[in-house]
């Protein structure tokens, strides 16, 4: 007995150590690969807030409240840049947000399992087109086939309604997949209650559905407004302006976004050198736009986590 | 498989000594393959489990039984250290593999899962080929040559009574099988990598009654190699199959209003069902409680 | 009691209950609403179908006239007859083998990381937040920091505004996009899996490569082929680390020359160029040109789509 017991030692139960390097070689590789990606948030924020606070603190004040944006005369205003955003994304709202949800409850009330089957791919390719093939979609059909019959002729080849409505197709798919996975979450029990008590399928829909699963539309909502904001190809395509653009509050007149001043500053012809105030005020602009969608994202992501959690 | 058998177990030599010494003098001081002392399992603030004190023997089937959270599972976790894998989970007191304690920085856990198989409440064969099941374990303990693997897999599903009903189709997916087969292929599985000990963690609750026979059969089959324990909730299969029971009840924390596991009796399964000496036991085994 | 018993909500008689029992069929509100609801999805179908339409139509005086032609000229932005998009399809192929590289490893590790090791620690929680946060940033803010990183601050390894400083770019933008799915699919992968490899006996990296990630690679395929088609229709990061929008000459280099060296462009950049151009020609090259990224990317996608409905719930 003694002999048999001795034999039992604590070596023997150590792993073969190529089997426990080899272990422990792959878990520091997978968890440097994930801290890379904390990296990556962290330059961004430093190569934006590094040239953004620079230009804060050389422009001209006054510049940043003017006739319009036209970085390289050294005009920089803001508010053209901002107001040209929200008509954009207050435009594609208005597209996406109807039609957005129209989809998602239709999906998610209404259609037989097999229809859905179908149809929600179809929806899905809708959202993998690329939005430069929308910023064309936006020149070549909306804009002279549905905007001009809208106003009659008084808008111009390239202007931000055109590109508010391709920016709203673009956001269709979001909504409606943010928010069908909302509607889908509310439980069943909660939708057969409402039919054992006589509701008919709209009322069950509009009065028991979709007050349940609110919080995740509005996430979807916002998290729509946040890739509206964001969307640039459209917008420079689309919406003319391209080297700069004045102040205008007119829809149908070329205009400038945030983003599309962005793309403006870094490419081809209008690409400035690598210092000076133009240059950035890239950086500033990137740096506003980061804040805001960053600010977006994170309300939308924590009532899409809301609703989860409820059910 | 000469270099499995080396680099395995110590144990094979001694087989017989051992057997010896079971049947002749079991209650003497022989060293337990498990013993635990003053044993605790918390999850984060929340103890699952205290004070269990118990001494599982060699080549015998120990069971324990007990109303569901009772802490059952969680001490069969402890011996192959399966609770590793919960990160809020902590053990407090000592659990002795043959002397070692277990949970020493020098041991690792990988190699006692190897030496301390352990068997599923539902069967989770890989989504692969029986073969590949088979084969997995060995492989990783550096058997390459085919007719090593080979011989592993014939001699361990014949083990598990499984070789005859598979053999013609080894290379079928293991998924294909009915859900007794799988788990016998999952037994066969522990023991391709020749284990020292098998836990079962309600093998069959998933299983219909002819499929819980046969492993039943099985558990009888493989004791003499093997030391297995198993927790069930079926006290018919823990007096059936089991030469000792341990019974765990929960208690209810007065401060905190949670439950906590404890071991009541731990005895030969005979006596248990028979005399127990704690009334719990015997509320419980009578079918007066839980 | 009887059926004709009166009650509060006006069933008067035998005659009125059958009639609202059957009153489905005038559900005159709840047909009204379904419609609407329908013409939305409807709708949506209709943009689709008039996208293609307009595109095949504006297209056409290029796929009939001179498609061989049009599919091996250069990008030409100042001449309609002569242009071309066989470097803006070398460009997106190159960029794909780029991301390819570097984005699929990096992220399936990260997500390997996230599911397999890091459980719910702090640094796995702040991760996790960072990943959602990073798949919402504008692409074109990746542009920046492709500009400031890859293109100046490692002019030295990347050569500047060249294909590799683009590729790098796209590849850190689908980044979170291949971390998510991957992350998906593995936590699709039931514990029992992982259960089963440790209990006999091997580690979590043998675990995981043995059975996890066999598991979980439909799942993971499906998310990497997306990345592909996101970063194959993405035009303005490019733009900003130095995409080419006018004349690219591509002489005699040797091809490793043209990666290192000389610009670049891309399918949607080209496009982009072109939809700036004025005239009937043009608009029938970008038609032409952003009918090919499209059908490439509903290619990809579609593919994406069938992988996922092949192999989902298997368990």
């Amino acid at each position: 007995m003694s002999s048999d017991t001795n034999r039992w030692e604590i070596g023997s139960l150590r792993l073969a150590p190529a089997r426990r390097r080899a272990d422990t070689r792959m878990r520091l590789i997978f968890s440097a690969a994930a801290v890379a990606t904390l990296a990556i948030s962290i330059l961004i924020i430093y190569t934006l807030v590094k040239d953004a606070w620079g230009f804060f603190i050389d422009v001209p004040k006054g510049d940043l409240w003017n006739i319009g944006w036209f970085p390289r005369r050294g005009i920089f205003d803001i508010k053209t840049l901002i107001l040209g955003t929200l008509m954009v994304t207050g435009i594609a709202m208005l597209i996406a947000v109807p039609l957005g949800l129209g989809v998602a409850i239709y999906l998610s009330e209404f259609a037989a399992p097999r229809v859905r089957r179908v149809l929600k791919p179809i929806i899905e390719v809708l959202a993998g087109i690329p939005s430069v093939v929308l910023g064309y979609f936006a020149i070549s059909f909306i804009n002279p086939n549905i905007i001009t019959a809208l106003v009659g002729g008084s808008n111009k080849a390239f202007n931000v309604a055109a590109a508010g409505v391709a920016v709203g197709i673009l956001t269709i798919p979001i909504i409606a997949s943010v928010s069908e996975d909302a509607l889908r979450a509310v439980p069943m029990a909660l939708r057969e209650a409402s039919y054992g008590l006589g509701a008919r399928r709209v009322s069950t829909t509009f009065r028991v559905v979709f007050p349940a699963a609110i919080s995740g539309i509005v996430a979807a909502l916002i998290l729509g407004i946040s890739r509206a904001i964001g969307e640039t190809m459209v917008v420079a395509i689309a919406a003319g302006a391209v080297g700069g653009g004045l102040f205008s509050t007119d829809p149908f007149q070329p205009g400038q976004t945030m983003t599309a001043a962005m793309a403006a500053l870094g490419f081809g012809s209008d690409q400035v050198a690598g210092s000076g105030l133009a240059f950035q005020s890239l950086f500033f602009i990137g740096f506003l736009l980061f804040v805001i969608t960053l600010v977006l994202n994170m309300i939308g992501d924590r009532l899409v986590r809301k609703v989860r959690e409820e059910y | 498989m000469p270099e499995l058998a080396s680099a395995l177990t110590p144990l094979r030599s001694s087989e017989n000594s051992r057997k010896v010494n079971m049947t002749e003098a079991a209650e003497t001081d022989q060293v337990p393959v498990f013993r635990t002392r003053g044993l605790a399992v918390y999850y984060g603030d929340f103890r699952a489990v205290r004070d269990v004190n118990l001494d599982v023997r060699g080549q015998e089937i120990t069971a324990f039984i007990g109303p569901s959270g009772c802490g059952k599972s969680t001490v069969l976790r402890c011996f192959d250290r399966m609770n590793d894998l919960i990160p809020s989970a902590r053990v407090e007191g000592s659990v002795e593999y043959h002397g070692i304690n277990l949970y020493d920085k020098a041991v690792d856990a990988v190699e006692v899962r190897r030496r301390v198989g352990m068997v599923f409440q539902k069967p989770n064969p890989f989504p692969k080929s029986i073969y590949d099941n088979l084969a997995f374990g060995p492989r990783l303990n550096g058997i390459k040559k085919k007719n090593e693997l080979d011989e592993i897999v014939e001699s361990s599903l014949k083990r598990a009574a499984l070789w005859d009903e598979v053999k013609d189709r080894l290379k079928a997916s293991a998924m294909g099988l009915s859900g007794g087969q799988q788990q016998r292929l999952c037994i066969a599985r522990c023991i391709a990598v020749e284990p020292d000990v098998i836990l079962m963690d309600e093998p069959c609750s998933a299983l219909d009654p002819i499929a819980t026979a046969r492993i039943e059969d099985l558990m009888q089959e493989i004791k003499r190699d093997f030391t297995i324990i198993i927790v069930t909730h079926n006290m018919q299969q823990a007096a059936r199959v089991s030469d000792r029971t341990a019974f765990f009840t929960t208690e209810v924390n007065n401060e905190s209003d949670r439950r906590t596991g404890v071991l009541v009796e731990f005895d030969l399964t005979q006596k248990m069902f028979s005399r127990p000496s704690d009334e719990r036991t015997e509320a419980y085994v009578t079918g007066r409680f839980g | 009691m009887s059926i004709a018993t009166p009650d509060r909500f006006g069933a008067q008689s035998a005659a009125s209950l059958t009639e609202r029992l059957t009153g489905a069929r005038r559900d005159v509100r709840g047909r009204i609403v379904e419609w609407i609801l329908l013409s939305a999805l409807g709708l949506s179908l209709l943009i689709l179908v008039a996208l293609v339409v307009n595109l095949v139509d504006r297209a056409w005086p290029v796929l009939d006239g001179r498609l061989g032609d049009f599919l091996s000229s250069g990008l030409d932005a100042s001449n309609a007859a002569e242009a071309g998009v066989w470097q803006a399809i070398r460009g997106t192929l190159t960029l794909a083998i780029i991301v390819a590289i570097v984005a699929f490893p990096l992220g399936i590790a990260c997500a390997i990381y996230l599911e397999e090791y890091a459980g719910q620690s702090r640094i796995a929680r702040l991760i996790r937040i960072n990943v959602r946060n990073l798949a919402g940033v504008p692409s074109i803010v990746y542009g920046i920091l492709g500009l400031t990183i890859f293109v100046k601050f490692a002019g030295g390894l990347t050569g500047g505004r060249t294909v590799i400083a683009g590729g790098l770019t796209l590849a850190t933008l689908v980044l979170p996009v291949v971390i998510i799915t991957a992350s998906e699919a593995l936590r699709a992968v039931p514990q029992s899996i992982r259960e089963g490899a440790l209990g006999v006996g091997a580690t979590k990296w043998e675990a995981v490569r043995s059975h996890v990630l066999p598991s979980a690679a439909p799942g993971i395929l499906t998310g990497t082929v997306l990345a592909l088609s996101r970063a194959a229709g993405e035009a303005a990061p490019l733009l900003l680390v130095g995409g080419i929008t006018g004349l690219l000459r591509t002489g005699n280099q040797s091809i490793w020359q043209q990666i290192t060296e000389g610009g670049f462009t891309s399918m949607p950049v080209a496009i982009f160029s072109y939809a700036r151009q004025t005239g009937a020609d043009f608009q029938a090259v970008t038609g032409a040109a952003s009918l090919i990224l499209l059908v490439l990317v509903i290619i990809i996608n579609g593919l994406a789509i069938w992988l996922r409905n092949r192999f989902e719930s298997r368990w």
